[in-house]
């Protein structure tokens, strides 16, 4: 487990990383932005793995294969929309 | 540390490096399109290696639902993103992110249901309640905003005295919270109660939002995914969740308050101002 101060650190460096990722970025980006950091949380995904990997009992099993389904869609459409958001930039850059 | 421990540690920590590398990548116009690639192979290296998390006691079935779940997703995915017109994009980022929130929200409630979050103190029980709430809060919210900007809800239902009614609903749903984690051993029947009051305040929250001002509401559910995932990587001991989830909870929140800035909006008046409406109509 990661407890206490450890967990933490990790909390508020993290933090600081997500903020100042995005301080400097021209408005055109917000939206791709937006719908790229939707395709990280997708790493949802393994944690709804794990949870339906030990997982007991019919009802348990069923909402951590629920819970597996949408993080999967949540990873793969996030990185196609964001894919084809990002596409529209190629002809402007040269 | 065995060998699978150790495999597992090390993907998450390279993946959680491509996604920090990636989404700064995103940030700049000339090097946004490889960003997605960075983090897309962090996303498959972190999910391929879960298949050995120490953590799964998963016989033979259980890897087939596995597998299953994650193609039906995947593909359903995979099909829409690609279908879907460029003018409808925003309701799709809608719609997998409330799908992101349903997960974290789900990972809390088998941890619950299971009693394996009681085990562990108080702090991560509090998170594992948190991360519910907003888990579902953005899953239902999202979906409702997927719902209007799609057209499938046309009328905005603005409730006599809607406010009152959120707070009341909000205040239930911390009362109940706190009385599980005092509760500190598994309470079924409270945490499904909790959690259905938790989709109801997203509905509530969501609905008087006209469609205009939908785009921060949208990234501000984005913020909401993320931190519940952050609070269930806490629960789960998962270092790749909790480095991800807080990135995308610190930027996100930073984008919801840039984008209600270009609006000339502050994020409580978009919330409870219900000025959208009129637009929202004009603009469907």
């Amino acid at each position: 487990m990661i407890t206490g101060f450890v967990a933490l650190y990790i909390f508020m460096l993290a933090a600081f990383t997500g903020y100042e990722i995005i301080g400097r970025v021209p408005a055109i980006l917000h939206t791709p932005l937006m719908s790229g950091s939707n395709f990280v949380h997708g790493i949802v995904l393994v944690g709804a793995m794990v949870a339906l990997g030990h997982a007991d009992g019919f009802w348990e099993t069923l909402i951590g294969f629920i819970g597996v389904i949408l993080a999967a869609g949540n990873a793969v459409g996030g990185y196609v929309v964001t894919e084809r958001m990002l596409d529209m930039f190629k002809s402007s850059k040269d | 540390m065995s060998f699978w421990e150790f495999t597992v540690d090390a993907s998450y920590f390279i993946a959680a490096v491509l996604f920090i590398v990636g989404l700064k990548r995103m940030g700049s116009p000339r090097t946004a399109k490889s960003g997605i690639k960075w983090a897309g192979i962090g996303m498959v290296l972190a999910t391929v290696v879960t298949l050995w998390h120490p953590a799964m006691e998963a016989g033979f079935f259980r890897y087939v639902l596995m597998l299953l779940a994650i193609g039906i997703g995947g593909a359903g995915a995979w099909y829409t993103g690609k279908k879907v017109e460029m003018t409808a994009m925003p309701q799709m980022v809608a719609l997998y992110n409330g799908m992101g929130g349903g997960a974290a929200a789900a990972i809390a409630l088998v941890e619950m249901y299971s009693g394996s979050a009681f085990h562990h103190g108080a702090t991560v029980l509090t998170l594992a309640v948190v991360g519910a709430l907003i888990g579902g809060v953005s899953f239902s919210g999202s979906l409702i905003a997927w719902a209007k900007l799609e057209g499938k809800m046309k009328k905005t239902i603005r409730l006599p005295g809607q406010q009152m009614i959120n707070g009341g609903v909000a205040l239930l749903t911390v009362i109940l919270g706190i009385w599980i984690i005092a509760s500190s051993g598994s309470a079924p029947v409270l945490v499904t109660i909790f959690f259905l009051l938790s989709l109801a305040f997203g509905v509530l929250l969501t609905n008087p939002i006209g469609g205009a001002d939908m785009p921060v509401v949208i990234s501000m559910y984005n913020a909401f995914t993320g931190l519940a995932v952050a609070f269930e990587g806490f629960v789960l001991g998962n270092a790749a969740m909790i480095i991800a989830g807080t990135v995308v909870g610190a930027a996100g929140t930073l984008l919801t308050l840039l984008m209600a800035n270009g609006m000339n909006r502050s994020i409580s008046n978009v919330l409870f101002a219900g000025f959208g409406v009129d637009d929202g109509a004009e603009a469907e």
